[in-house]
């Protein structure tokens, strides 16, 4: 008998899932914030800092979750770096829309290094797990300490 | 014969009853190991609710034509199951609610706001549902009543020692408590609790959830004061479950909502109420989850609970003894009285994840906190997965879930 594993686990999101890049509590950030799934009692909180034109400088994350919710936190980290606030609103708009269809209309450079994720959009009780750290993103981003999936 | 021995569970034949499990998910077969959450419904049940409206759908209670009236004998039989079911004394201690989690908000308000005094305690244990928790935090919010919590052991059975102590001021007034834990599969020596409860002059309210699955309950036998129970987890419908309480205390309590059927008169100036139990129904009731409800009693009486206790006894072994042999798994609850729901965790795979893979495998578990955190908590962890056994259950089922868990493990290695 042999595993079938969907297309959801895809090798990226198990490196990025076992050994995220970006993860980890930074001796000094400017914004952070934590996100929480009320459904499964994930939570994530992320840690932002800015370069001196206002741009994303670097992101980290301290998890604890599931695979497909501390990768999505890794490679959002590194979809956003350089990015400005604006960008990145858009980023989670169209990240968004990917997690819940699959589909990457004008799929750009941004969007290609998160299309792994795109499969979850097949299980959408896992949707949220995608989503959870771009939640916590957008209220550090916004200066709010909370976020929710919900 | 010396010996009466159960008859053996005939699960081919049962499975042939439940047209869902000849379904598949994701291309494989149903292996549906989440009957803990909600259990599938047989042929019996499904028609018994079809036919209801197919042939004499009307309002119950009210009605002088034939509709209504065979329509309110078909759902009033079921009072009649649910009595007998419980072994209660009287169909009037039958209180119809929703679910579990309405049987006990009932008895929060009514019992809790009406009964119980400021300065009182509800003593409950730290193996609870949310339901059992939720509102008698609302009630000691609202009404200075005490929430006293009963810890558990490591194996995850009851603290006799620590409940009896938490009982000795003589303040508790309710003892509520879980029957059969959903998460740990624990069963509480229920009729040692209501024991020791009466001795200090508290009442018991048992929630079997998930005992009335398994196990016989007679609340006579028990001496328990108060046994919910919803229908969905019992192969019935949602939307119907069961409160049971002794007539007495019934009939002192005040009702929980105000609406038709429940009064006895009304003017402007005041109402006043019906005789139990339609003093705590209000409203039209769930009238076909009710006509459900009484085919799925009727349906686990002909298999018999000494069937499937034995069955699920059988499973649980199979179970236990199959996924502990899983390097890096961790099953959560080792008591020596224990039903057929087995919690665990792999290693180095979130319990999500693992669910995600065993779906896609055809396999159906539940991840997550079981609406149980606090319980979570107490384990020092914020999630298992969880698989749960019924009379449908294979022994080659559990031998899948056993064999993909292997795998599942090596993928995330």
């Amino acid at each position: 008998m042999t595993l079938d594993v969907g297309d959801l686990y895809q090798e990226v999101i198990l490196e990025h899932g076992r050994r995220p890049r970006h993860a980890g509590r930074p001796p000094r950030y400017d914004a952070a914030a934590r996100g929480d799934n009320p459904m499964c009692g994930d939570r994530v909180e992320v840690f932002l800092s800015y370069a001196a034109d206002g741009r994303i400088a670097d992101t980290s994350f301290d998890a604890r979750g599931c695979a497909i919710s501390i990768a999505s936190a890794d490679l959002m980290a590194e979809a956003v770096a350089g990015a400005a606030p604006e960008e990145v609103v858009q980023v989670f708009s169209r990240f968004q829309d990917m997690a819940r269809t699959g589909a990457c209309p004008e799929c750009d450079a941004t969007l290609q290094m998160l299309r792994p994720l795109a499969g979850v959009h097949a299980y959408p009780s896992r949707v949220k797990c995608a989503t959870l750290p771009w939640h916590a993103l957008m209220a550090a981003l916004q200066g709010e300490g909370q976020a929710s999936s919900e | 014969m010396n010996h009466i021995v159960p008859a053996a569970l005939d699960v081919a034949r049962i499975r042939r009853d439940f047209p869902i499990l000849k379904q598949t998910v994701h291309g494989k077969p149903l292996v549906f190991l989440d009957s803990a959450a909600s259990a599938q419904k047989p042929r019996v049940v499904i028609d018994a609710m079809v036919t209801a409206m197919e042939t004499q759908y009307a309002n119950v209670h009210r009605g002088l034509h034939w509709m209504s009236e065979r329509t309110t004998e078909a759902y009033e039989a079921t009072r009649d199951d649910a009595a007998r079911l419980l072994n209660a004394a009287d169909r009037a201690e039958i209180v119809f609610v929703r679910n579990s989690t309405e049987a006990i908000n009932l008895l929060a308000y009514s019992y809790g706001r009406g009964m119980l005094k400021p300065g009182q305690a509800v003593l409950i244990s730290a193996m609870e549902h949310h339901s059992n928790i939720v509102p008698w935090q609302m009630l000691r919010d609202e009404r200075g009543i005490e929430l006293r919590v009963a810890p558990i052991t490591d194996a995850g059975e009851l603290d006799m020692e620590a409940f009896e102590h938490l009982l000795a001021d003589g303040k508790v007034g309710l003892v509520a408590i879980t029957h059969m834990s959903n998460v740990l599969g624990t069963y509480t020596p229920a009729e040692r609790i209501v024991r020791i409860a009466h001795a200090h002059g508290a009442k018991v309210l048992l929630d079997g959830s998930q005992a009335i699955v398994h196990r016989r309950v007679d609340v006579q036998a028990l001496d328990c004061d108060f046994y919910a129970f919803t229908g969905h987890k019992l192969y019935g419908p949602t939307g119907i479950g069961v409160l049971w309480g002794r007539r007495e205390l019934l009939e002192a309590m005040p009702p929980f909502m105000g609406g038709g059927d429940m009064i006895s008169s009304v003017t402007y100036e005041r109402s006043t109420w019906a005789e139990v139990p339609h003093k705590f129904e209000a409203g039209t009731p769930a009238i076909l989850d009710g006509i459900g409800l009484g085919a799925a009693i009727r349906y686990v009486e002909a298999i018999g609970y000494d069937a499937i206790a034995a069955h699920e006894r059988a499973l649980t072994e199979h179970a236990i003894a199959r996924l502990s042999a899983i390097e890096g798994l961790t099953i959560f609850g080792h008591a020596q009285d224990r039903g057929g729901v087995v919690s665990f965790t792999l290693e180095g795979a979130h319990p999500h994840d693992v669910a995600t893979l065993l779906d896609h495998n055809g396999i159906a578990v539940r991840a997550g906190h079981h609406c149980a955190e606090p319980l979570m908590h107490r384990l020092g962890i914020d999630s298992t997965a969880r698989a749960s056994f019924a009379v449908y259950t294979t022994l080659a089922e559990i031998d899948a879930l056993a064999d993909t868990l292997v795998r599942v493990r090596e993928f995330f290695a």
